[in-house]
């Protein structure tokens, strides 16, 4: 996107800006890569806290809201975000302004981030890590900083309590969440998410929850630790209003409480989604339309076509779907079960949960090692190596590509070659990498 | 818009990290709250995260992240709320230790200016990055395969030692993993509840 852009100012600016400056196109694409992802943990929150007032309400027999913005009172988190706007922003006396001010900020950051590499198609991620999984794992835990510095920073008891029981929480249940994480990244091979989901495609008994037993149980594992991880009801110690008033954020109030909420619905959003592509085929659906009538990409780096674009929308649709349905599921867990007391949060952690993980994971070693029949193998949609094979086929084009580049460039220094200069027509070279620039100049 | 033509992209972002994390570590050493040293740190951290990242190696930048900026700062936290007395929290720099701090500081700045200017840059890289085969190349495949022995770059080594197979980092890589482990058991036995005789019946 970037290099059309650095085309499109080229064309309308090019009285004031010259030739070789690509810094503003790639300034601009990466604010709007940025200004979409934000939309997720914002808008998501928006629906969320809605959703979480109308489940919450039919659990308990009532309504929830029904008038504000005319039926459903679909429009009651914007009256609740006007309310926190008008309310004072408060800051202790004996509070460290600096932090107090900043934690909430710090939150959501890094709530932020992590969508930073969590794609929502084959080839829509705002950057495509080749060790996406890892890095929304080490995203996931920088959560609790905020938490820890606003509890420290409130110069409260009750903060103080709480963000400390968060920190223990969060840090022990990052130990399961990784052993339930490595399970898919060790079936698929790599720890990509786009390839993980692209692996998944084909009818839904391709999906790597229906891989074995083992990976079944792994998935409701990761569930109870990735609810854990983002503080939701039963594990909601640090918040617990009957004992610790609220938590870490008891000092809190106005808009700088809301944002610790956008986080925590973000997060939620995030764990969902993370184990809709590790276990549940990502944005492929459970029946594949779109690759029987061949429009969708099979692999990141195919040409941009309408019918892929189309694929990829509705790919997209399911697996905001299918993370909606997650965070549902932890909306009704909250309402449906009581809370948990602290020992009881460490204990599911570590006595349940951390050994239950070990054994899924020798399990799936065994499993794969032996290779037993799996259900995957029913209605097989390709091969999954090949998936993987595709991918080291773009870096072998790309690599090619570039050498090709450098080459070209070297024989035009050298004054050898006629047709170097070809290369700079617009789609003769694919892959921009860092450094090009200068070497061209 | 001259600023623009002089700077690619690469170099801008690769300004606006460095800055970040220069200028809070600055910070780190001006604060006198323990805290608040903690929290510009992980600001500094974060932002060699994202150097890291901007010159594609990912793993390491999601490492740092894990590591230094996840792990160090939640325990450093952790220390300072366990022992949150008032003498602790506010730390000032007596006259002696800023100078030894200004010598090692001055003299590992000196030592790696030296190392920045007088290494092989350009020639070393694309020497190292020709001999790896070209479907490792952009991945973190390459590191795995390190990690059990194989280095790709080194399939094609005439040297006896350094063929594949024997230029990995197999023990290494174990060794560090058994004495993880022997840090958290002794971890444990550390923590764990002291029980105290029972009382006489």
């Amino acid at each position: 996107m970037a290099d059309w852009i650095n085309e499109q100012l080229a064309i309308y600016l090019s009285a004031v800006m010259p030739e070789s400056a690509e810094a503003p196109g790639y300034l601009i694409a990466a604010l709007i890569q940025a200004a979409l992802i934000i939309q997720v943990p914002m808008v998501g929150s928006l629906v969320f806290i809605w959703m979480e007032r109308k489940v919450s309400g039919r659990i308990q027999d009532r309504l929830g809201p029904t008038r504000t913005g005319g039926k459903f009172g679909w429009l009651q988190t914007l009256a609740d975000g006007i309310k926190l706007i008008t309310k004072e922003d408060l800051t202790p006396g004996a509070a460290d302004a600096m932090l107090f001010k900043l934690a909430p900020y710090l939150s959501f950051a890094a709530s932020f981030a992590a969508f930073l590499a969590l794609p929502f198609a084959t080839g829509w991620v705002g950057q495509h890590i080749n060790v996406a999984v890892f890095f929304v794992a080490a995203v996931l835990g920088l959560e609790v900083f905020g938490v820890l510095l606003a509890g420290w920073a409130s110069g409260s008891k009750w903060s103080l309590l709480g963000a400390m029981r968060e920190a223990a929480q969060v840090v022990s249940y990052e130990v399961p969440i990784g052993l339930c994480i490595i399970i898919p990244v060790m079936v698929c091979g790599t720890m990509d998410l786009i390839t993980i989901g692209n692996m998944q495609a084909g009818l839904f008994t391709n999906w790597l929850i229906f891989h074995d037993p083992f990976t079944f149980f792994t998935f409701w594992i990761f569930f109870t630790c990735a609810t854990a991880s983002v503080n939701r009801a039963p594990f909601d110690l640090a918040e617990a209003e009957s004992e610790l008033v609220a938590g870490f954020h008891t000092e809190y109030s106005g808009l700088r409480w809301s944002i610790f909420f956008m986080a925590e619905y973000g997060s939620m959003y995030l764990v969902s989604a993370l184990g809709a592509i590790l276990f549940f085929g990502g944005w492929n659906g459970p029946i594949p339309i779109f690759h029987w009538i061949g429009w969708a990409y099979s692999s990141v780096g195919e040409t941009p076509t309408f019918a892929g674009w189309l694929a990829n929308l509705f790919g997209c649709a399911n697996l905001i779907f299918k993370s909606v349905v997650g965070v549902t599921v932890m909306i009704w867990v909250r309402w449906t079960l009581p809370r948990l007391r602290i020992d009881q949060v460490i204990t599911t952690c570590w006595k349940y949960c951390v050994p239950l993980g070990s054994v899924m994971f020798v399990g799936v070693l065994i499993y794969t090692a032996t290779d037993t029949w799996s259900p995957n193998d029913l209605f097989p949609h390709q091969s999954r190596a090949s998936v993987r094979e595709g991918w080291i086929s773009l870096d072998q084009a790309r690599s090619a590509g570039n050498q090709e580049e450098e080459e070209g460039e070297e024989r035009v220094a050298r004054g050898e070659d006629d047709f170097a200069e070809n290369s700079n027509l617009p789609g003769g070279k694919l892959v921009l990498l860092p450094g090009s620039a200068e070497e061209r100049k | 818009m001259l600023l623009f033509a002089a700077l690619n992209w690469h170099t801008l972002f690769f300004l606006i990290f460095a800055l970040f994390a220069c200028f809070f570590a600055f910070c780190v050493l001006m604060t006198s709250n323990i805290v608040r040293m903690a929290f510009y740190l992980t600001l500094a951290l974060g932002a060699t995260a994202g150097l890291f990242m901007l010159a594609g190696a990912h793993f390491v930048g999601a490492m740092q992240l894990m590591i230094y900026v996840g792990g160090t700062l939640v325990l450093l936290i952790f220390g300072v709320m366990l022992t949150a007395q008032d003498g602790f929290v506010r730390m000032s720099t007596r006259g002696g230790d800023w100078v030894l701090a200004v010598a090692v500081g001055v003299s590992l700045l000196a030592l790696l200016v030296v190392a920045a200017i007088y290494l092989p840059q350009g020639e070393f890289h694309a020497d190292a990055r020709a001999k790896i085969p070209a479907d490792v190349a952009n991945q973190t495949t390459s590191l795995g395969l390190a990690l059990l022995s194989t280095r790709p770059d080194k399939l094609t080594a005439t040297n006896e030692t350094l063929a594949a197979g024997m230029s990995g980092y197999l023990l290494p890589f174990e060794i560090v993993s058994v004495h993880l482990l022997v840090v958290l058991i002794g971890a444990a036995y550390l923590a764990r509840a002291r029980r105290h005789a029972p009382p006489p019946s």
